[in-house]
């Protein structure tokens, strides 16, 4: 059969199969299990009203418990363990202890560290500031277009584009690559290859970040930077308020929430980083990140133990977010 | 607000030509990958993108035919051989010549070259040339000559041909259509679980459902990496294996916590009047559903849909953890594209071709359907 077909079959099996379930599960209750008839008729609805948000939710929680809850358990079990031929051994916090002697991890560790420093920081800024360039202008809608653009390009497209832009050639040769072809104009000495220097290559890595992100934060900043009230702003103009003091003293603090939402968001989006870094450099070079060093130990060396022990540490540095937005959304909810 | 008083021109002036700049740096990485798949090899090699556009001096080494074949013998006893490189389909004027490597530009257009002992050659702009010496001059192979000329810009859709119909390993389209049958499923059934489970939580009373919305925040920005051993494990053991089962599970499971955030909160937002009509009237919630609550949430269905649409499309990790097995049949365009990086590193005809060819669809997409996509940006982080 050939493969196109065979997926349309799939698909329509597994989606009818879903529509069906609620269907009949909702028959069921109603019908069979708690028929609003006979002497028990109102009981029975009642029942079957306290019953059917569970028939709703369960297969989005059967989904969610298997697939993201159940994981942090088992991850945590697998950090602990040890895997022998025929099973696990536990192995308490050898694992964690393995993590901390390995100095590609301290470099991960590091490399990500300057990930969160420099991404979400500088994408919510470009955000911020085009967002409000743009805010006025008769054309800012094709702008912000053009910046949003790049969410759309996956991280693997986005680093050929980068490499491209990267691209080295020897001395003498022609330079195809941008980056190099400016620095030898300006009056570089003779091309670099930049990927493999160091320090500015992880650097490298993090402007194709920002280039995706900066659309993200632009387009959020730039509708809550429309919600702000315009009598504040009046206000601030006709006490003689120049634009940079509008922009800095009465619209930024207005809007301090939402950049903190998107601050938080691209921090996340940090923290997950794998596939920039798994395409452009592999973690060569001094460019290792904790998602990729944690791939590289679960598929490449085949060490289960210290590959979950690497995922709890991801989970770690998400745990104050989560928390965070847990609080937020409660707070919300009352 | 653009007439107040306090408004000054001049920074109009900067906003407008800060903005170009901005868009202009944006746009240029990507503008380069797209000229350069229209490119040749050769080109790409040995000019950058950014001179595509203008017409290029390219100095060429070709030769005269072949005297002995060609040559006549004209009345004084010297040879006379007569032709054009260009052949009959003609080429961009000359506007530099030579005969020697070490001077390529040693004469104009229809200057003649003195090669000594009475051996001259006349080259024309339009690439005709006469060569003409004594017997022993104008034999053996063609003279040598290297000619400059400026070419106009040139593309290409060879390279678009070859990627998607070509033979040979680094064709595409097998990966593009993997990865057609990786998405679709993988958008419509969260999609459906997160619209039974959103109504539920947004318009039926139970006890717990405070803790079940916390719960769903939580699992929101869970690390998809944990999942990844756990749900190979899991699926290794019940028989799923790698495949396209395991992988829309795994996408289905890691879209959900958004889906169901974004639908409640919409939603929840619907009027409340509506739905207590309804049930006055006597229509079960599931009914309520079906009828009133999802066409009313198509704008949060479509944009969760775009989110889905995109996340999988360009998603690298959970396709080659859950699908892509040693044998490559189920290869998807990501990863596809991650292994040309590694074996066809300097190719970019091929490199920028195959990305743009995975490009394509989110890209239409993101134009077609921009603002659901930025109504589902706002409804799930300005909450």
């Amino acid at each position: 059969m050939h493969p196109a077909l065979q997926a349309v079959l799939t698909v329509g099996i597994g989606v009818s199969s879903a529509i069906a379930y609620f269907y009949l599960a909702n028959m069921f209750l109603d019908k069979v299990l708690f028929p609003p008839r006979g002497a028990n008729a109102g009981r029975n609805i009642n029942r079957a009203n306290m019953i059917r948000p569970w028939v709703f939710l369960f297969p989005a929680l059967f989904a969610l418990c298997l697939y993201l809850a159940y994981p942090v358990v088992e991850t945590i079990r697998l950090s602990l363990t040890d895997r022998v031929p025929g099973g696990y051994e536990w192995a308490g916090a050898e694992n964690y202890v393995a993590l901390t002697k390995d100095p590609k991890f301290w470099e991960a560790l590091r490399n990500n560290f300057f990930w969160l420093l420099v991404v979400p920081g500088l994408s919510t800024a470009f955000g911020l500031i085009i967002a409000q360039l743009t805010d006025r202008l008769s054309w800012g809608n094709i702008a912000k277009s053009i910046i949003f653009m790049p969410m759309a390009i996956s991280f693997v497209g986005a680093s050929v584009i980068f490499k491209l832009v990267y691209d080295y050639r020897p001395a003498g040769e022609e330079q195809i690559g941008i980056l190099n072809a400016a620095y030898l104009a300006l009056g570089g000495s003779e091309p670099q290859a930049w990927l493999t220097i160091p320090g500015l290559n992880s650097f490298l890595l993090m402007i194709v970040l920002i280039w995706i992100q900066t659309g993200f934060a632009m387009v959020i900043l730039s509708a809550a930077l429309r919600g702000i009230p315009e009598e504040t702003i009046e206000a601030a103009i006709v006490d003689g308020a120049n634009p940079f003091q509008i922009f800095f003293k009465i619209k930024v603090p207005q809007i301090m929430p939402t950049i903190m939402v998107v601050w938080t968001t691209i921090t996340i989006v940090v923290l997950k980083i794998f596939d920039i870094v798994f395409a452009m450099t592999n973690g060569q070079w001094g460019t290792q990140v904790l998602a990729n060093y944690m791939y590289d130990k679960l598929f490449r060396a085949n060490d289960w133990g210290m590959g979950s022990a690497a995922a709890m540490v991801i989970m770690l540095l998400v745990l104050p977010i989560l928390v965070w937005n847990v609080r937020q959304a409660r707070k919300e909810m009352r | 607000m653009d007439n107040i008083a306090g408004r000054k021109p001049a920074l109009g002036w900067a906003v407008n030509l800060s903005v170009i700049f901005i868009v202009l740096l944006w746009i240029f990485p990507t503008v380069g990958l797209l000229v350069s798949s229209f490119r040749t090899a050769d080109q790409i090699a040995s000019s950058g993108w950014w001179k595509a556009f203008f017409p290029t001096e390219q100095t060429e080494q070709v030769r005269t035919s072949d005297p002995d074949d060609t040559r006549i013998e004209t009345d004084d006893g010297t040879f006379v051989v007569e032709g054009s490189f260009y052949g009959e389909e003609g080429g961009p004027p000359i506007s530099a010549w030579g005969v020697s490597s070490r001077d390529v530009s040693a004469y104009g257009p229809g200057d003649t070259a003195d090669m000594g002992e009475g051996e001259n050659l006349t080259l024309l702009e339009d690439g005709s040339y006469t060569w003409t010496g004594n017997d022993d001059q104008i034999s053996g192979r063609g003279q040598r000559v290297f000619v400059t000329a400026e070419v106009p810009p040139e593309f290409t859709l060879d390279n678009y041909d070859s990627m998607l119909f070509g033979r040979g390993n680094d064709n595409i389209s097998k990966a593009f259509f993997n990865t057609l049958t990786v998405t679709i499923p993988a958008t419509i059934i969260p999609i459906l679980f997160a619209a039974f489970a959103a109504y539920a939580l947004a318009w039926m009373d139970f006890p717990g459902r405070a803790l079940l919305i916390a719960f769903i925040v939580a699992l929101l920005v869970v690390p998809l990496q944990l999942a990844l051993i756990p749900l190979l494990k899991l699926h290794l053991s019940i028989g799923i294996g790698k495949g396209y089962l395991g992988v829309w599970l795994a996408h289905t499971g890691f879209g959900l916590p958004l889906a169901v955030y974004l639908l409640r909160n919409y939603m929840a937002g619907l009027p409340r009047d509506i739905i207590e009509n309804a049930r006055v009237d006597g229509a079960t919630d599931f009914q309520i559903f079906v009828r009133i609550i999802l066409p009313l949430s198509f704008p949060a269905l479509a944009s969760f849909a775009i989110f889905q649409f995109l996340w999988t499309w360009n998603d690298l990790l959970v396709a080659i953890v859950f699908l892509v097995d040693s044998s490559g049949d189920t290869t998807v365009m990501t990863r596809h594209i991650v292994e040309l990086l590694g074996t066809r590193g300097g190719n970019w005809e091929i490199l920028a071709t195959a990305a743009f060819v995975s490009m394509a669809v989110p890209l239409l997409v993101f134009f077609l359907m921009q603002r659901y996509l930025v109504r589902g940006l706002l409804a799930g982080s300005v909450k």
